[in-house]
């Protein structure tokens, strides 16, 4: 196997590994529009990361995270539904994030890459930044995995219980900032969000406990990477839509078969 | 263990407000160990404000709620939604409570859970739902049992049922009981103290026999006109149709 391939094959795996229990719990606390609108921003990160000169994995989790706490803020001030909110924030961070990228002078930024993925284009780092990320992301989960599932089965018991859904909802934002700095690259700022829930989604129709289910989802996301991948090489397609397109025949399968 | 003279919970003066209306006023109460106090109250008069002030899942505005050192409290909420997407049976659930489930045959089987354990949660039927829930509760050996209604979308004939259940589990478990209620009748005849709250505390002590209080009928409606009015109290106010205090 080319070297090209075995980065692009070792990081599409390690994505697809940490969006299975992430993914999950996205799919459950009916997040994904708020995933879709943090992932939009990303762009505005990577803008402000070339601007500034710093790498655009740090910028990208930073301007995620700023988004995430003030739409939090601005949801606890309910004078609109928080879909409406969502919108205007996914999209006018996104054309900022054009805008920005726009300004660079004499940078010459791939933004189709950046909106769609360019997973054959990771360097050996990317591909180390995706498992440290994986790593410390598969830790955190792992140990609070039992306070992340009550507090999302029902918030009432875990206050109870002596835990704080507010402080684990953060944490939540936080993990998914992370994982979209580094998915980025790989199947891009419009794309994420599906490697998240298409997975978990899928693995609803055979699960018998949250455990499986987060799973089972990192399973067909490893197995949607992989099918994207080479139908892309083999048929020349844009390697980040091959992946989603993947994920969602598996989605089909899963229906069809339950 | 506490004393027997010590409350479990204290609430001191407590005051919720919710945009600029005040929904609970003055009240203050104490449960004790081992005691059944039985809060009860018109539709809108703060029950759940004040059952979710004494978890602490809102911050009262005014006063606080005072906790024994040791107090474990068991919660058994009034609604449980389960998310569709979320596969989890019975006994999966359960074990977020008390991860050793090996011993509790006797509990399942005084709540008739014990053929439920690998059914998923979101297949149970209301009452079903009620009991597992009341399992949850119980496994974490609470020595106070918090109940919102526990009688809501149950029939009848489960409603005596689960009542006795709730009679029968004291004794097992050894702990207070502080259950909310609009079914008089049912819950008044076996309760050790009542609460009546209409945003404050209108009365509170034990309840007596039968005894029509003009009063309370006027503080309940008709509804209470067709059940039996156990509990008689004096009323030294009125209350407006907005539930307002009027002297």
């Amino acid at each position: 196997m080319e070297e090209f391939l075995q980065r692009a094959l070792l990081g599409g795996l390690g994505l697809a590994l940490i969006a299975g229990p992430l993914g999950v719990f996205i799919v459950w606390r009916r997040m994904a529009y708020f995933g879709d609108t943090l992932s939009h921003s990303a762009l505005l990160g990577v803008g402000l990361g070339f601007w500034l000169s710093i790498n655009p994995i740090l910028t990208v989790m930073l301007v995620c995270i700023i988004l995430a706490i003030s739409l939090v803020a601005l949801q606890s001030n309910q004078k609109l539904a928080s879909d409406t909110l969502l919108g205007i924030l996914a999209h006018s961070t996104l054309s900022l994030g054009i805008i920005v990228v726009a300004f660079l002078q004499g940078l010459r930024v791939d933004l189709f890459g950046y909106l769609f993925g360019d997973i054959l284009a990771i360097s050996w780092q990317e591909v180390f930044y995706i498992y440290i990320i994986a790593a410390i992301i598969l830790v955190i989960i792992i140990k609070l995995w039992r306070s992340l599932l009550l507090s999302t089965l029902n918030p009432d018991l875990a206050v109870v219980a002596g835990l704080s859904p507010r402080k684990l909802q953060i944490i939540l934002m936080l993990l998914l900032a992370m994982v979209i700095a580094v998915a980025m690259k790989i199947i891009g700022v419009l794309l994420i969000t599906s490697l998240l829930i298409i997975p978990a989604a899928c693995a609803r129709n055979f699960a018998k406990s949250p455990e499986q289910m987060a799973v089972l989802a990192s399973i067909i996301g490893m197995i949607a990477v992989s099918l994207g991948l080479f139908a892309s090489l083999h048929f020349d397609l844009p390697t980040g839509p091959a992946i989603v397109v993947s994920a969602a025949f598996l989605f089909l399968i899963s229906r069809i078969k339950s | 263990m506490i004393p027997q003279s010590e409350p479990l919970l204290t609430a001191s003066d407590l005051g919720v407000k919710f945009n600029e209306r005040w929904v609970l006023k003055h009240v203050s109460f104490s449960i004790r160990p081992k005691e059944i106090v039985t809060l009860i109250g018109p539709n809108g008069c703060g029950k759940t404000t004040l059952v979710k002030t004494m978890l602490g899942l809102l911050k009262p505005n005014h006063g606080s709620i005072t906790k024994a050192a040791d107090l474990k409290i068991g919660y058994m909420p009034q609604r449980f939604v389960i998310e569709p997407t979320l596969p989890i049976t019975v006994s999966r659930f359960l074990k977020l409570s008390n991860n050793n489930l090996d011993e509790q045959e006797e509990l399942f089987h005084t709540l008739g859970i014990s053929h439920l354990q690998k059914t998923e949660l979101q297949h149970l039927s209301g009452g079903e739902t009620q009991r597992v829930l009341m399992a949850y509760a119980l496994l974490g050996k609470p020595n106070l049992l918090v109940l919102d209604e526990p009688i809501q979308g149950v029939d009848v004939g489960g409603q005596i049922e689960l009542y006795h259940l709730i009679l029968q589990l004291r004794d097992y478990l050894n702990c207070g009981i502080f259950m909310v209620s609009h079914d008089l009748h049912l819950v008044m005849a076996n309760t050790d103290r009542v609460i009546c709250l209409n945003q404050h505390i209108c009365c509170e002590g034990k309840p007596e026999s039968v005894l029509n209080d003009p009063a309370y009928l006027a503080l309940f409606g008709e509804s209470a006109a067709h059940s039996l009015a156990l509990y008689s109290h004096k009323h030294d106010h009125h209350h407006t149709l907005a539930g307002e205090e009027k002297i």
